[in-house]
C-alpha cells in the first residue's frame, strides 16, 4: 500500500453495555476513496465521530495523518475536514458568507480564501446564488457547496457521513464527480453511504455488522469472493444476519 | 484575533438577520418600561368595604365618612348584621367588614376607648393586608379626644414617596438580565439543535474564541438595551441618575459578563432550546422574585437572605437604586462590584470548561 493516512487498530466505543464500534482496525492510503459502508446502526457514524476527534475512543489504538487520537485531537482537526450526516451550513448566512466563515476559521489568508471561493464558485456554476440564503437554495446545491466547504482548507482526509442522502441520481453524480477530483488533487477520501452504486466507485470498501467490521477489500474482490453479481448482493448477505437496526 | 473578527461577523450577520432578536431588544424595553411601572404599583386603591353598623350615631357615621374620605375604600355595602355583611364577602363583593358595635358613641365619650371589629377577606393577601393596615390608620386617627402624637416623616432621596421612581431602575435591571441571559442561553443550544456546532468542534477553532465569539455580540446588545432604557425612563418619568452614568455603565459592563456567562453556561449542559428556556425561567424566576424589586431583602428570613447573596440581580437593581436615586459613588458600591465581578469569573469559567468539543 501507498502511505498510510488513516490508522487504527481494536478502536472500541462503547455506550454503558452496548458497543457502538467493536475492534475496528483498518487502514487507509493516500490519496484512496474509502467506502464505510454498514446498516443503519451498525456504528459507522460512531466510528468516524472518533475518527474525527469528536469522539474520545473507549479503547485501542488510531492515528490520522500521523496524529494520535487521543492526544492531539487538535492537530487533527486541522487536517481534516468533515461533512456530516446533518447538514451543517448556516441557513440564515448567503452561499458567498458561508464559505468566508468555514474559510475563516480554518485560518485561510484573505488572499487565499478570495481565490478558493473564485475557484469554487466556477465549479459549482454557484455565482446566481452566491448572494442568496444557504436556506433558500435547494438540497442538492447545499451537499455540494457542504462538500466544496470541507475541503476548502485543502485538508489531508475528508470524512462524509452519508453525503448524498435524499438528493436525486444526478446530483449525486455530479457530488461522486466533485469526490474524484478531490481524490486526485491528493485528497483521502473516507465516505460512508447506502447506495450500493455508490460503492462501486470506492477503491475499496469496509462493511460493518453489529459495530463490526466484517468484510474489506476492493469492490471487485468482494464480489469475487461472495461470488455476487453486485456490491448490492455482497451486502445483503452480509448485513441479513444483523441483530442490530434502526 | 482574526478568528474571533470572523466569529463576530458571522454572529452580528445572523443577529440583524433575525428580526424577533431586533424585536425583542428595541422594542421590550420601550414597553415594558411604560407598562409595568404604571401596574407594578404597591398602593392598594379600591378596596370593597362592607360596614355593620350596629350603634347608628353621629361619631358612627363620622367614622365611616372619613374612611370614606381617605379615598382607599369603597362602600360596597352597608348592612344591618355581620351575617348579611359577610354574604357580601362570599360573593366577592367586599374585601374588608367593620363592625361598629352598639353603643359606639357612648362607650368613646364616657371610657374613652371603644373597640370595632374588622374582618378581611385574606384571599389576595396585599390587599388584605395593606386594606385591614389603612383602615387600622384610620380609626386610630378618628379618636377626637386622644391627644394625638404625629411625627413628621421625611422621605429622603424619593421626597414624593414616587412609586414610578423607586420601580423602574428596579424594572430595567431585570429587562437587562432577562434578554442578555436568555439571548446567550438560547444561542449556543440553537447550533447544537440545527448542527451547526458540530462543524465549528471538528474545526481547529479554540473554546475560549468561541465562548468570546458568543459573548462580545451579546454584551454589546445588553449595552444597547440598558441605554434604551435609560432613554425611557428619562424621557416618559423624567428620572435623570443623580450619580454619575460612566459609573452605571461600568457596573453594567461587569455585571453583563455575569449574566452572559450564566446563559452561556447553561447552554452547555442543554442539547435543546427547551431546555435550556425552562432552566433559564427556573434562575429568572427566583433571581427577580428574590431580587429586592417587589420585596425588600431586609424583610427576608436568614437564610433566604443567604440565597440573595448569590443572586447577582439583586446586586444590579441595589446599585440602580443607589446610583439613580441616591447618587452614590464608586466607593460605596465595592462590595457590589466585587461580588459581580466574581460571578462574572466564576460563570464564564465554568462555561468555557463545560464546552465540550467532544462527546
Amino acid at each position: 500500500m501507498k502511505d498510510t493516512i488513516i490508522k487504527t487498530s481494536m478502536l472500541t466505543k462503547r455506550f454503558g453495555d452496548f458497543v457502538a464500534a467493536d475492534s475496528i482496525t483498518l487502514e487507509v492510503g493516500k490519496g484512496e476513496i474509502f467506502g464505510f459502508l454498514g446498516a443503519n446502526g451498525a456504528g459507522k457514524t460512531t466510528a468516524m465521530r472518533m475518527l474525527c476527534g469528536l469522539s474520545i475512543p473507549t479503547s485501542g489504538e488510531a492515528t490520522i495523518a500521523g496524529y494520535d487520537i487521543y492526544t492531539e485531537r487538535e492537530l487533527i482537526k486541522k487536517k481534516i475536514g468533515y461533512m456530516s450526516q446533518k447538514f451543517s451550513l448556516y441557513e440564515d448566512l448567503t452561499v458567498s458568507e458561508n464559505i468566508d466563515f468555514f474559510g475563516g476559521i480554518y485560518g485561510l489568508s484573505r488572499k487565499d480564501l478570495a481565490e478558493k471561493k473564485e475557484a469554487l464558485v466556477q465549479n459549482l456554476g454557484l455565482q446566481a446564488h452566491l448572494k442568496k440564503l444557504v436556506g433558500s437554495i435547494p438540497l442538492g446545491w447545499k451537499q455540494k457547496l457542504s462538500f466544496s466547504v470541507a475541503v476548502i482548507h485543502d485538508p489531508r482526509i475528508v470524512f462524509l457521513d452519508e453525503p448524498t442522502g435524499g438528493v436525486d441520481p444526478l446530483t449525486r453524480r455530479q457530488f461522486w464527480d466533485l469526490i474524484y477530483t478531490a481524490s486526485s488533487n491528493g485528497i483521502t477520501i473516507f465516505v460512508t453511504t447506502h447506495y450500493m452504486d455508490e460503492a462501486e466507485y470506492c477503491n475499496r470498501v469496509s462493511i460493518m455488522v453489529d459495530g463490526k467490521v466484517v468484510a474489506l477489500d476492493s469492490p471487485s474482490a468482494l464480489k469475487t469472493y461472495f461470488k455476487a453479481s453486485s456490491m448490492d448482493d455482497v451486502f445483503y448477505q452480509l448485513a441479513r444476519n444483523a441483530r442490530r437496526s434502526e | 484575533m482574526r478568528t474571533i473578527i470572523i466569529l463576530l461577523r458571522k454572529e452580528f450577520r445572523q443577529i440583524f438577520r433575525n428580526k424577533s432578536i431586533l424585536a425583542m431588544v428595541i422594542v421590550m424595553p420601550v414597553i415594558q418600561l411604560i407598562v409595568l411601572p404604571l401596574a407594578a404599583d404597591y398602593e392598594v386603591k379600591n378596596i370593597n368595604l362592607a360596614v355593620v353598623d350596629n350603634d347608628r350615631s353621629a361619631y358612627s357615621e363620622r367614622l365611616v365618612n372619613s374612611i370614606v374620605a381617605s379615598g382607599y375604600f369603597r362602600m360596597a355595602a352597608y348592612e344591618s348584621s355581620y351575617k348579611e355583611a359577610f354574604k357580601s364577602i362570599e360573593t366577592d363583593k367586599a374585601d374588608l367588614i367593620l363592625e361598629i358595635p352598639a353603643h359606639f358613641e357612648s362607650n368613646l365619650i364616657r371610657e374613652g376607648k371603644q373597640k370595632t371589629g374588622i374582618s378581611i377577606n385574606a384571599i389576595n393577601g396585599v390587599k388584605a393586608n395593606l386594606g385591614g393596615a389603612y383602615l387600622s390608620a384610620i380609626i386610630r386617627d378618628f379618636n377626637p379626644s386622644e391627644t394625638v402624637i404625629e411625627s413628621a416623616v421625611l422621605n429622603r432621596y424619593n421626597p414624593l414617596l414616587n412609586y414610578r421612581v423607586f420601580m423602574v431602575p428596579g424594572i430595567l435591571a431585570i429587562l437587562v438580565t432577562m434578554i442578555g441571559g436568555f439571548l446567550s442561553a438560547l444561542n449556543i443550544v440553537k447550533e447544537k439543535e440545527t448542527g451547526t456546532i458540530e462543524q465549528i468542534n471538528v474545526s481547529p477553532i479554540k473554546k475560549h474564541h468561541f465562548i468570546l465569539g458568543k459573548l462580545i455580540p451579546f454584551w454589546i446588545l445588553g449595552n444597547i438595551v440598558f441605554t434604551i432604557g435609560l432613554i425611557v425612563s428619562w424621557a416618559v418619568y423624567g428620572i435623570v441618575p443623580e450619580g454619575s452614568i460612566l459609573l452605571l455603565y461600568g457596573f453594567i459592563a461587569i455585571y453583563l459578563l455575569a449574566v452572559l456567562g450564566l446563559g452561556l453556561l447553561v447552554s452547555t449542559f442543554c442539547d435543546t432550546q427547551q431546555q435550556a428556556m425552562f432552566i433559564m425561567f427556573f434562575f429568572m424566576m427566583i433571581f427577580i422574585l428574590m431580587g429586592g424589586l417587589f420585596t425588600p431583602v431586609d424583610s427576608m428570613p436568614e437564610w433566604a437572605r443567604m440565597v440573595v447573596r448569590f443572586n447577582p440581580v439583586s446586586y444590579l437593581i441595589s446599585v440602580m437604586r443607589m446610583v439613580i436615586l441616591k447618587g452614590s459613588e464608586a466607593g460605596q458600591l465595592v462590595n457590589h462590584l466585587l461580588a459581580t465581578a466574581g460571578f462574572a469569573v466564576v460563570l464564564n469559567a465554568l462555561a468555557v470548561v463545560n464546552y465540550k468539543k467532544i462527546s
